[in-house]
C-alpha cells in the first residue's frame, strides 16, 4: 500500500520534473529576472547604505534574499501553467479514472517546483558570492538559506496549483502573477522596515510575511545566526505552504469529482 | 483611395485592439498593475533615499519615481502590443487581416492606437494616485504637453520595435524577445537614484542608454527645470525612425509568409 503511494508520487514527480526542465520559458525567466533585479539593485541602490541605521555596508549584501523570494513567485507561475495544462489537455480526467491517489497527485506535480526551486537557490547563491556578498552564518547558513528557499517554492507553488485547479485555466495562473508580485513589492525588500518612512508602506510591510521571509534570508546573509529571524521567516513561509497546500488539496477534490 | 484605406484598416484593426484591451482583464490587468506596483513599491518603500546626500531634485521622491514609471507605462503598452500581434498571428486573423485589408500599413497604424490607449490608460491611473499620495508637480502646462509628448514617442517606439518582432516569429513564444530589451534598457537607467549617484556597471551602462536621456528629461519636465529637452526628443525620434523601418521589415516578412 505504502510502496504503491512511492510508485505514484515518483513516477508524477518523475514527469513533473522532466517537464518543467524541458521547458526553457520557464527555467530561463525564473534565473534571468532575479538576477537582473539583483544586478540592477546592487549597482543602483548602493548608495542607500548611507542612510543612517542601514544594516549593510553593500546593498548586495541586503537585496540577495529578494531573489530567492522572487524566484518562489515564478514558482507558482510554473506550477500553476503545468496543473492548467493537465487540466485543459484532460490528463486529469484520465488519472481520475485510475486508482491514483490525491496526495500522490498533489505532490508529484509539485516536484518540479522543487526541483526549479533547487536550481534557483544554487544559481543565486553562487553568483552573489562571486559578485562579492558575503554569508556571515557560513556554509551552514548557505544551507538553511536554500532550505528556506525550497519551502518559499513549495508555498508559493502551491498557490499556483489552487489556481489552475480552482479555475482549470493558464490564463487565471497568469493573472494572479501580479498580485503575488504585489505581495514582494509591498513588503521590505527595498529597505529595513524601521527605515521605511511612509507610516502607510511600514503598517503594510509589517502585516505582510513575505517582509518575514526576507529578513529570515536576509538575518543569515548580513547578521549571522539570528533565532528570531529564523524562526519568523521559517514560521511565515511554513504558514503558506501549509493553507496554500492544503487550499490546492481541497481545489483537487472538487476538480476530481467533477470529472 | 490610398489614404482613405489606410485610414479605414486602422480604424478598424484599432477599435478590435482597444475593444480586446479593455474587455479582456487578462490584457488589461497585468499591464496596468505592474507600473502600479513599480510605483507604490518604490514611492512608498524607498522615499528614504530622496535624503541621501547628494540627491538633488527639484521636485519630491514622488515626483522623481513618478518620472520612471510613466516611461514604463509607455514602453510597456507598446511592448504588450506586440503580445497582442503575436497572439493575432497564432489564431489565424493577423492573416486573414493581411489577405483582406487594401493597406497593411493601416493594420500597424491600428495597432498603434491600441498601443495608446493601453499607456493612456495606465498612466491616468498611476497619476491619480501619484497626486492622491502626495507627488508635488513643479512644472507648468508646457512642460507637462513635452512631458507626455516624450511618452508617446516612447509608446510609438516601442510598439514599433514590439510589432516587427511579433510580425517575424509570429508566436507568444517571442514574447521575451520583445520584453527583455525594452525591460533592461528601462532598468539599466537611473530608476531610484539620479544619474550621478549610480555606481559600477550601472554607471557605465546608464551613461550610453538612452533612456537615460528620456527620464532625465522627463523628470525635469516635472521639476519645472527642463534640460536637454532637444537632445531627448531627437533620440526619442531617431529611435522611432528606427523601430518604423524594423517594423516595416516585419510587415514585409509577414505578407511574404501570408
Amino acid at each position: 500500500m505504502k510502496s504503491d503511494l512511492v510508485l505514484q508520487v515518483g513516477t508524477l514527480a518523475r514527469r513533473s520534473v522532466l517537464r518543467t526542465l524541458r521547458q526553457p520559458a520557464m527555467v530561463v525567466p525564473a534565473l534571468f529576472f532575479p538576477l537582473l533585479l539583483l544586478a540592477v539593485n546592487s549597482g543602483g541602490l548602493q548608495n542607500a547604505t548611507k542612510i543612517p541605521g542601514f544594516p549593510a555596508p553593500r546593498y548586495l549584501d541586503f537585496v540577495l534574499a529578494v531573489c530567492f523570494v522572487q524566484g518562489g513567485l515564478f514558482a507558482a507561475n510554473s506550477a500553476g501553467t503545468n496543473v492548467a495544462s493537465d487540466v485543459e489537455t484532460g490528463f486529469l480526467n484520465r488519472l481520475s479514472l485510475t486508482p491514483l491517489r490525491r496526495t500522490a497527485l498533489l505532490v508529484g506535480q509539485l516536484a518540479g517546483v522543487l526541483a526549479l526551486g533547487a536550481i534557483q537557490a544554487t544559481t543565486f547563491l553562487v553568483v552573489g558570492l562571486i559578485a562579492g556578498a558575503s554569508i556571515q552564518s557560513g556554509v551552514a547558513g548557505a544551507f538553511v538559506i536554500a532550505a528556506l528557499a525550497l519551502l518559499i517554492s513549495l508555498g508559493f507553488g502551491s498557490i499556483g496549483a489552487f489556481v489552475a485547479l480552482r479555475t482549470g485555466s493558464g490564463e487565471a495562473v497568469q493573472g494572479i502573477f501580479p498580485l503575488m508580485f504585489a505581495a514582494l513589492f509591498l513588503s521590505s525588500m527595498a529597505l529595513p522596515r524601521n527605515l521605511i518612512q511612509q507610516d502607510w508602506f511600514r503598517t503594510v510591510a509589517t502585516w505582510n510575511p513575505v517582509s518575514y521571509i526576507l529578513e529570515g534570508i536576509r538575518s543569515l546573509v548580513i547578521t549571522g545566526w539570528d533565532g528570531k529571524a529564523l524562526a519568523y521567516g521559517f514560521g511565515s513561509a511554513a504558514a503558506i505552504a501549509v493553507v496554500a497546500l492544503v487550499a490546492a488539496s481541497s481545489a483537487l477534490r472538487t476538480q476530481m469529482a467533477r470529472t | 483611395m490610398r489614404l482613405g484605406g489606410l485610414i479605414q484598416v486602422g480604424r478598424a484593426v484599432g477599435w478590435r485592439s482597444v475593444h480586446n484591451y479593455f474587455t479582456n482583464p487578462a490584457i488589461l490587468l497585468p499591464g496596468l498593475l505592474f507600473p502600479l506596483f513599480f510605483f507604490t513599491a518604490f514611492a512608498g518603500g524607498l522615499s528614504r533615499v530622496g535624503s541621501i546626500p547628494g540627491f538633488e531634485y527639484g521636485s519630491n521622491y514622488t515626483a522623481f519615481v513618478y518620472g520612471f514609471v510613466l516611461l514604463q507605462a509607455s514602453a510597456f503598452g507598446g511592448v504588450f502590443t506586440g503580445f497582442s500581434i503575436a497572439r493575432d498571428f497564432e489564431s489565424g486573423f493577423a492573416r486573414r487581416l493581411l489577405l483582406a485589408a487594401p493597406r497593411h500599413g493601416g493594420i500597424v497604424a491600428g495597432y498603434w492606437v491600441a498601443a495608446v490607449a493601453r499607456a493612456v490608460t495606465t498612466i491616468v491611473v498611476i497619476t491619480a494616485v501619484a497626486l492622491i499620495t502626495g507627488m508635488t508637480v513643479v512644472g507648468g502646462g508646457l512642460d507637462l504637453l513635452g512631458l507626455y509628448t516624450l511618452a508617446l514617442l516612447v509608446n510609438l517606439g516601442a510598439m514599433l520595435f514590439g510589432s516587427g518582432v511579433a510580425m517575424r516569429l509570429r508566436t507568444m513564444q517571442a514574447a521575451p524577445a520583445m520584453q527583455v530589451p525594452v525591460f533592461l534598457l528601462l532598468f539599466l537607467a537611473p530608476v531610484w537614484l539620479p544619474y550621478e549617484l549610480l555606481t559600477g556597471w550601472v554607471h557605465a551602462a546608464a551613461s550610453l542608454n538612452p533612456v537615460t536621456r528620456f527620464l532625465e528629461t522627463e523628470r525635469s519636465f516635472l521639476a519645472g527645470d527642463p534640460t536637454q529637452v532637444l537632445l531627448a526628443f531627437a533620440v526619442a525620434i531617431g529611435l522611432a525612425l528606427v523601430a518604423l523601418l524594423w517594423a516595416r521589415g516585419g510587415l514585409r516578412s509577414a505578407e511574404r509568409a501570408a
